[in-house]
């Protein structure tokens, strides 16, 4: 019965395996540059880079990078640059610190404070941008150097301002509560085997809901097989990934944040109508702006979510550091952006996706801390780095023209 | 018999989905101005683009001989050497640089190190002679019409030594003034020994020039006419192109009631702010339900400008009268205000400001009313691919799947794409610029028949056309614009080619 139905759903120019392949090559092609480096380290550092705690680190870290890329990716999509997030988060993290230290502040309050503060910064940016055609790089670069001067405003009679507040410092540091199941897999985080099994459940429910909502369409859907191999795929992948969190702490607060973070960006730009006029925008403004899209609008939102990010991202920074620095924040927008380019968003507007923006900081992240377990010299680090970014942009540049 | 110039053999060309050029043979002779027709989609373009080598060396099967010699061009550069060159479909120069600059860009004149701009100057004034063109080198691109700048890219092409010389749809865009200039020009070119290809919709030129036609259908050669042996006429062509005849180039329509006044201008004025000067003066103009209403007038008479200014002012002109629709005055502050009052408006640049060409056509048609499919916040995708299948078959758009991406579709099915976006937005009035711009017959007479079937139902169109027999054929009333004013106004029976282009030429 299931390869009747699979015969006339698959009538009229059914889609190779390759052909899908060849012609999405450009997105597989990092997510396998990824885990080919992360096989490589694997190799050389004897298995220490793959091992539960060095991949809860490594996540940890990537943290307040991944959710400013995620914002990033949306300001490179519509043809916009923002310099100013490093600063911004290193700003608003100071700012969350001295709130709750000296002026005793509780931590729920702080937070959304400063989450307020983010997107009315973010906005405040990009109003020159949206209103006058102020070039993004201009206007950004010039509030990152305002928000460096807060900063440096801010913490020039304390110097480093420590944070004792233990919600806040849980966030960038701590993982989520065990349940106790006695004598069960000792050793092993449960709760993360169980939320990776909802997981697992989860996008095997749903894949076959959306398979069976086209089927009731009449449209095409790839073949039985490929549909089970890609599930496998999927569900072996979430396992694993639980699996070996689980062998540390399990899922930490950090991960929760950008798990959420990448969830929700990702459904506004994929499902909804505001991510289809973003990439609208950034594909083409003048016909954008034709078709009934307000172009200084979706600006303004996009700068406003990219000034929320940088909060959180400042947050996640000081509550790991348990301090606010003076230079904190520093160099983060280069690593956001580089993210993004090695994800595949291009400057000329109107591409680059949540998850591929993810998958660049995961390559990023990766190079540096299986460089750092080999113990390879910073300096070499920063140049791999370099590498690795230009040849990402170059290759995407080359799938892109074969297309 | 004398070996043929061009001979291009058993070209197959295909893309992901489409096999554009399926065994293609196309032979011209030396010295011959040689047409190329074919619907919309049929692998013109794509077959100039072998030609040139766009689409290099490899990625087609086939041969390619110029005067007898077998070519494997690897880019356009090789075929610049070999004498062929191409002016395409889109124009191609700079705005924001002079004519002379334009000119010469990637070929600089140097005197070793530097621009020498004397010396380009004086190389352009011949060149611009040649080509009959009397503008000041030092212009800037975005000062002239579009016939001007159409010969500037010909004088571009001309500047290096041509044999042969491949024109995509060169007059589209121009009104008859210009086309006739072009035309002239290239029947020079002739007498000087140039071959010219031209691929044109236009079949009264196509037979007013031509001395071969090749017809494209599908990606095949169908036939290749000797327009005096063959005695050619429209209809023997059309018949070739679509495969069947069509006996109306405009479909008859009922004559529905005028139903009441949907749109009013009063006073109308717009200042621009980006030229320093007035664009429209005291526009004032009335459209009822179930009327075409003809805007005719030469490039750059204000029509676009008036279809912009009406259409929420994307360009921030200064704005001065009142505006009203279904008989309310409206202030629109930006297009998505005009889209509400159920007004739509297609424009005439659909690369420019028409389409977002890197998303694929389910996309492009379902972006300007994205609410229609959205439930609960969330976009249905499977309906947004049944509406873009109804709008592809309705308007025959040829694409292998909805989730082709707009920008590798042929000209003529982009420009049905975005009609259909607008359809999409089910519009009380609608504003169609040029909207038949790069249109086969048999579609334009689809559009036609589907105008006709909005305007029954109850919709009113304003219908900006350069080409007058469209003007004549479609509207119910017309308008004559010259200069950013209303020159007259007149029912379609009072009107004629002759009373129109006497409004269109008052300053
Ligand atoms: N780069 C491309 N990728 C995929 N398909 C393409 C590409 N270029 C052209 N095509 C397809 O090849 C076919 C022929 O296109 P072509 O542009 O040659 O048509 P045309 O005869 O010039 O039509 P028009 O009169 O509309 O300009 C079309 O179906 C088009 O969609
Ligand atoms: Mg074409």
């Amino acid at each position: 019965m299931e390869s009747l139905k699979q015969t006339k759903s698959e009538t009229g120019q059914t889609e190779s395996f390759l052909d899908i392949l060849k012609a999405n090559i450009g997105q597989y092609f990092m997510f396998i540059a990824l885990v080919v480096i992360m096989i490589f380290f694997t190799i050389t550092t004897d298995g220490v880079f793959i091992s539960s705690r060095n991949i809860s680190n490594l996540i940890n870290q990537m943290g307040y990078i991944a959710v400013l890329a995620v914002g990033m990716t949306l300001i490179i999509v519509i043809r916009h640059i923002d310099l100013s997030v490093g600063y911004l988060a290193g700003f608003l993290g100071a700012f969350s610190a001295i709130a709750m230290t000296f002026w005793g502040w509780p931590v729920y309050a702080v937070i959304p404070a400063v989450m307020i503060m983010g997107i009315l910064a973010g906005m405040l940016t990009a109003t020159p941008v949206a209103k006058l055609g102020v070039p993004a790089f201009v206007s950004t670069m010039a509030a990152g150097l305002i928000f460096r001067g807060a900063l440096l405003l801010v913490t020039m009679g304390t110097g480093t301002i420590i944070i004792n507040d233990q919600v806040f410092v849980a966030i960038g540091n701590d993982y989520i509560p065990d349940i106790n199941l006695e004598g069960f897999l000792p050793g092993r985080h449960k709760l993360t085997l169980i939320i990776g099994l909802i997981g697992i459940i989860f996008s095997i429910f749903s894949a076959i809901r959306s398979r069976r909502t086209k089927k009731s369409y009449n449209f095409q859907v790839p073949s039985f097989g490929l549909f089970v191999a890609q599930l496998v795929l999927i569900s072996a992948l979430i396992g694993y990934v639980a699996w070996i969190l689980s062998g540390y702490n399990g899922i930490s607060w950090s991960l929760v944040i950008l798990l959420l973070v990448v969830g929700v960006f990702q459904f506004i730009t994929t499902k909804t109508p505001l991510g289809r006029h973003i990439y609208a925008v950034g594909g083409n403004p003048e016909a954008a702006e034709l078709s009934g899209i307000s172009v200084s609008k979706i600006t303004y939102i996009v700068f406003g979510a990219m000034g929320f990010l940088s909060s959180l991202s400042g947050i996640m920074y000081a509550s790991r550091l348990h301090s606010a620095t003076t230079t904190a924040g520093l160099g983060f927008e280069t690593d956001a952006i580089a993210a993004a380019f090695v994800g595949g968003v291009s400057a000329a507007g109107g591409v680059g996706t949540i998850t591929g923006s993810i998958i660049g900081a995961l390559v990023m992240m990766s190079l540096q801390s299986g460089m750092n377990l080999m113990g390879i010299d910073i300096s070499v680090q920063y140049i791999v780095r370099g590498a690795v970014l230009v040849l990402a942009v170059v290759f995407d540049r080359i799938t892109r023209r074969n297309q | 018999m004398e070996t043929p110039i061009l001979e291009m053999k058993s070209i197959t060309k295909e893309f992901p989905g489409v096999k554009a050029l399926d065994n293609v043979t196309f032979s011209v002779r030396r010295g011959e101005i040689h047409c190329l027709v074919g619907e919309n989609g049929a692998g013109k373009s794509t077959l100039m683009k072998v030609l040139s080598g766009v689409h290099p060396y490899g990625t087609y099967s086939g041969e390619i001989f110029i005067e007898g010699e077998l070519q494997k061009f690897n880019g356009i550069r090789d075929s610049e050497r070999a004498g062929i060159a191409i002016i395409y479909q889109e124009l191609a120069l700079i705005p924001e640089l002079s004519v002379y600059e334009n000119i010469f860009l990637g070929n600089e004149v140097t005197n070793g190190v530097v621009i020498d701009s004397n010396e380009s100057i004086s190389q352009a004034v011949d060149i611009l002679k040649k080509v009959g063109l009397d503008v000041n080198p030092l212009t800037k691109i975005k000062n002239l019409g579009v016939g001007k700048q159409q010969l500037i890219e010909i004088a571009k092409a001309l500047k290096k030594k041509v044999k042969i010389l491949i024109l995509d749809e060169p007059t589209a865009a121009l009104n008859e003034t210009d086309s006739d200039n072009l035309l002239r020009l290239i029947r020079g070119l002739k007498e000087q020994g140039v071959t010219c290809i031209l691929i044109s919709h236009k079949l009264r030129e196509v037979l007013e020039i031509a001395d071969t036609i090749t017809v494209l259908r599908d990606g095949k050669t169908v036939t290749t006419l000797d327009v005096q042996k063959d005695k050619v006429n429209e209809p023997i062509l059309i018949k070739h192109m679509v495969g069947r005849s069509i006996e109306n180039v405009f479909p008859k329509r009922e004559k529905v009631k005028v139903g009441k006044e949907l749109l009013r201008l009063e006073n109308w004025s717009a200042y621009s702010y980006a030229l320093g000067r007035d664009i429209l003066k005291n526009v004032n103009i009335s459209v009822h339900a179930g009327e075409i209403v003809g805007i005719a007038g030469l490039m750059g008479s204000g029509r676009t400008e008036l279809a912009k200014s009406i259409f929420g002012n994307p360009d921030h002109y200064r704005l001065s009268g009142k505006v009203f629709i279904n008989g309310v005055e409206q202030k629109f502050r930006g297009p998505h205000d005009a889209i509400k009052s159920s007004m739509a408006y297609v424009t005439e640049d659909r690369k420019g400001n028409g389409l977002i060409l890197i998303e694929d056509v389910k996309q492009n048609i379902t972006l300007a009313n994205l609410k229609e499919i959205t439930v609960g916040g969330v976009i249905n995708e499977n309906e947004e691919i049944l509406v873009a299948n109804k709008y592809c078959s309705e308007l025959n758009i040829k694409t292998p799947t909805v989730q082709q991406k707009v920008r590798n579709l042929s000209g003529g099915n982009q420009q049905k794409v975005s009609l259909g976006k607008w359809l999409f937005v089910k519009p009380g009035i609608m504003i169609l610029d040029e909207p038949t711009r790069g249109i086969d017959v048999g579609a334009k007479y689809e559009i036609y028949t589907i105008m006709n079937s909005l305007v029954e139902q109850g919709m009113s169109i304003i219908m900006i056309s350069s080409e007058l027999p469209e003007i004549l054929g479609m509207s119910d009333r017309i308008y004559v614009m010259s200069a950013g004013k209303i020159k007259g106004e007149m029912p379609v029976e009072e009107a004629s080619q002759e009373s129109i282009m006497a409004l269109a030429v008052d300053y």
